[in-house]
């Protein structure tokens, strides 16, 4: 924009964008046009200055958040208050009871049972979320490609109590006559209701890398004499790996901080087990759960800030490893960022 | 917090006034939290009728409303257990009359089971022990031989408290025990699982069945109706109070007999507690 002025080029389009006629824009009037171009950039600057400025306010609330998260859980850094601190949260005995007479805060089955439930959400969503990517970028016939991408990405816009609400009165049934479970709320349906939050974000995300493979990937494959199916396969796939990665560890990371349908249907028992069929209590839940009554700067609320923090913590890091893959992707598809 | 806001504003507005209104009498509460919202829906309804009162209303727990009244530094006190012999020496001796109690409502739960469940009835100390994970098999308590599933309030709700006080003795919950939020939640759980056990308000049991309860061993089991919490068979319900130094008097009486009158007593269901029988009523 800023070496276009001398260009003849650039001046003869007397249009913009919508088709409106430019201000001075018969094009004949090289100093009104010259005008035009110089206000035109001056425009250009404040926008950019300003979707700096909202850039670094979105930034700084975000900043703020966290420093505010932190500093509410700080405190049980050094002290113990009502039998909550962070040394604490990671030692024996390992049970979550915050109102009882002699309250124990420990994070190990939270966390345990985060990671269970995500994992099973993983196990389900992966291959299902990979197989659709698949299909719908190397085999899907175009028309049928634009109806399936929406449809799928669709999903990602349910909220998620609709998916709780559905698993908790329907699926959880379901579930418990179909396998004979003891416990209608479990970690393996809050799972499974889990996995239809994340395939939609695995599915775009990975579809995306599949499709951004160059074209001469594919022929240079198919002339060698492969089929369609081992080129898919064998060469796209393995070329879109590190986006294919992006995809996987931003799902697990939206699974790690998901609320309400954990909420809904894992039954919420603090039980410290790999046991698929008992019900669990993840670290989100236990704040949506628990955060509304207790004592304001109390020892079971700065807990609660804590884990909290620790969530922030664990999805930030995830989205970070998914950003530098989907950046390795770029680069080793384009040579460039 | 609005309600409290709103007294608080009418407090001030009141206070603000230049002329002091001769008829103007303040009326303090404090006590239990369990009781704080009774209180205060109390006021406000009271305050509307007759607006030269003046009534604030605090929490605290039923402890801090008791030395308040002690102190004297509160006209009533509303507890959510009948004060303590000690307690009520502590205030003859500090205020030279005795205690007046009040009932001013009943509060109650019920123990819930699926409708599929052949077990009609459990002993204060089986449901204790079913819920402390003491007893995990129906069997043991005469039902079909397969595992209990507990389901129950959030730590954060009032009946989680005080079903922990009076079903477990202050013992902690089992750990396989499911806490859901609101008791619409924990009634449709059991609905849906044939195994489960929950607990409950009365007025919460359709579609499931409300077992009878017995105090102990030898005790009959008592059916959680209204009629059997009214006159105090049925073990896991209480009387809310209110106490004051001495009979009420003045304001205060006028206030106490309107909240037992069948006005005052609709606001007790209103607000979700159960309304005192009409004989404890009318004094």
């Amino acid at each position: 924009m800023k070496e276009a002025l001398p260009i003849p080029g650039v001046l003869k389009p007397s249009t913009g964008p919508s088709g409106r006629p430019l201000p001075g824009g018969e094009g004949v009037n090289p100093k009104s046009t010259l005008r035009s171009l110089r206000r035109r950039r001056i425009a250009d600057r404040l926008a950019e200055k300003l979707i700096f400025l909202f850039a670094l306010i979105a930034t700084t609330v975000i900043f703020l958040i966290f420093i505010y998260v932190v500093r509410e859980a700080l405190p049980l850094l050094w002290e113990t208050s009502e039998g909550a601190s962070i040394a604490g949260a990671f030692r024996p005995p390992y049970a979550w009871q915050p109102v009882s007479t002699s309250p124990r805060y420990s994070v190990i089955p939270l966390i345990v049972g985060t990671f269970k439930v995500t994992v099973i959400a993983m196990l389900i969503a992966t291959p299902l979320a990979l197989a659709a990517a698949l299909y719908t970028a190397e085999f899907a016939p175009f028309r049928l490609r634009e109806w399936i991408k929406p449809a799928i990405e669709l999903l990602a816009g349910i909220p998620s109590v609709v998916i709780g609400f559905f698993c908790l009165i329907v699926l959880a049934s379901w579930m418990q006559t179909a396998l004979g479970l003891d416990f209608r709320l479990n970690a393996l349906t809050a799972g499974l209701g889990l996995s239809l939050a994340i395939i939609p974000i695995i599915f775009t995300v990975s579809e995306d890398a599949l499709t951004a493979v160059p074209r001469h990937y594919r022929e240079a494959s198919l002339a060698l004499g492969a089929s369609k199916t081992q080129t898919a396969l064998r060469v796209v796939f393995p070329a879109a790996m590190p986006g294919v990665g992006a995809a996987m560890i931003l799902g697990f990371g939206r699974a790690v901080g998901e609320t309400m349908i954990v909420l809904m249907v894992s039954g919420n028992a603090s039980i410290l087990s790999l046991d698929p069929t008992l019900p669990v209590r993840t670290l989100a839940a236990t704040i949506a759960a628990e955060l509304g009554e207790v004592v304001f700067g109390g020892g079971h609320y700065r807990m609660l800030f804590f884990i909290g923090a620790l969530l922030f913590v664990i999805t930030s890091v995830l989205n970070w490893v998914g950003d530098r893959y989907n950046r390795r992707l770029r680069l080793k598809l384009f040579g460039s960022e | 917090m609005t309600r409290r806001l709103l007294i608080c504003i009418a407090v001030a507005l009141l206070g603000g006034c230049g002329a002091p209104d001769p008829n103007r009498q303040t009326i303090t509460i404090k006590g239990s939290d369990t009781m704080v919202l009774l209180g205060q829906r109390w006021a406000e309804v009271y305050m509307k009728k007759k607006p030269s009162t003046v009534i604030q209303v605090t929490g605290g727990g039923s402890g801090t409303g008791i030395s308040a009244l002690i102190n004297g530094t509160t006209q009533i006190c509303q507890s959510s257990r009948p004060m303590k012999p000690e307690e009520k020496q502590q205030v003859r001796e500090r205020r030279n009359v005795d205690v007046h109690e009040i009932p001013v409502a009943l509060d109650a739960l019920a123990i819930y089971v699926n409708t599929e469940n052949p077990i009609e009835s459990l002993t204060l100390d089986q449901a204790s022990k079913i819920f402390r994970g003491q007893i995990t098999n129906w069997k043991d308590v005469g039902g079909r031989d397969a595992n209990i599933v507990l389901y129950g309030r959030e730590n954060n709700s009032g009946t989680y408290v005080y079903f922990k006080e009076h079903v477990l003795g202050n013992a902690d919950f089992a750990e396989r025990y499911q806490p859901l939020s609101g008791t619409a939640a924990v009634i449709n759980a059991v609905t849906k699982d044939a195994l489960s056990i929950g607990y409950g308000g009365i007025g919460y049991g359709e579609n499931v069945k409300a077992v009878l309860v017995a105090r102990d061993a030898s005790s009959p089991p008592v059916k959680p109706t209204m009629q059997n919490v009214l006159d105090n068979s049925y073990p896991i319900s209480r009387q809310l109070f209110w106490y004051t130094a001495g009979p009420p008097a003045g304001a205060v009486k006028e206030f106490t007999d309107w909240v037992l009158s069948p006005e005052g007593q609709e606001v007790v269901s209103e607000v979700g507690y159960y309304p005192l029988p009409p004989a404890t009523g009318s004094q």
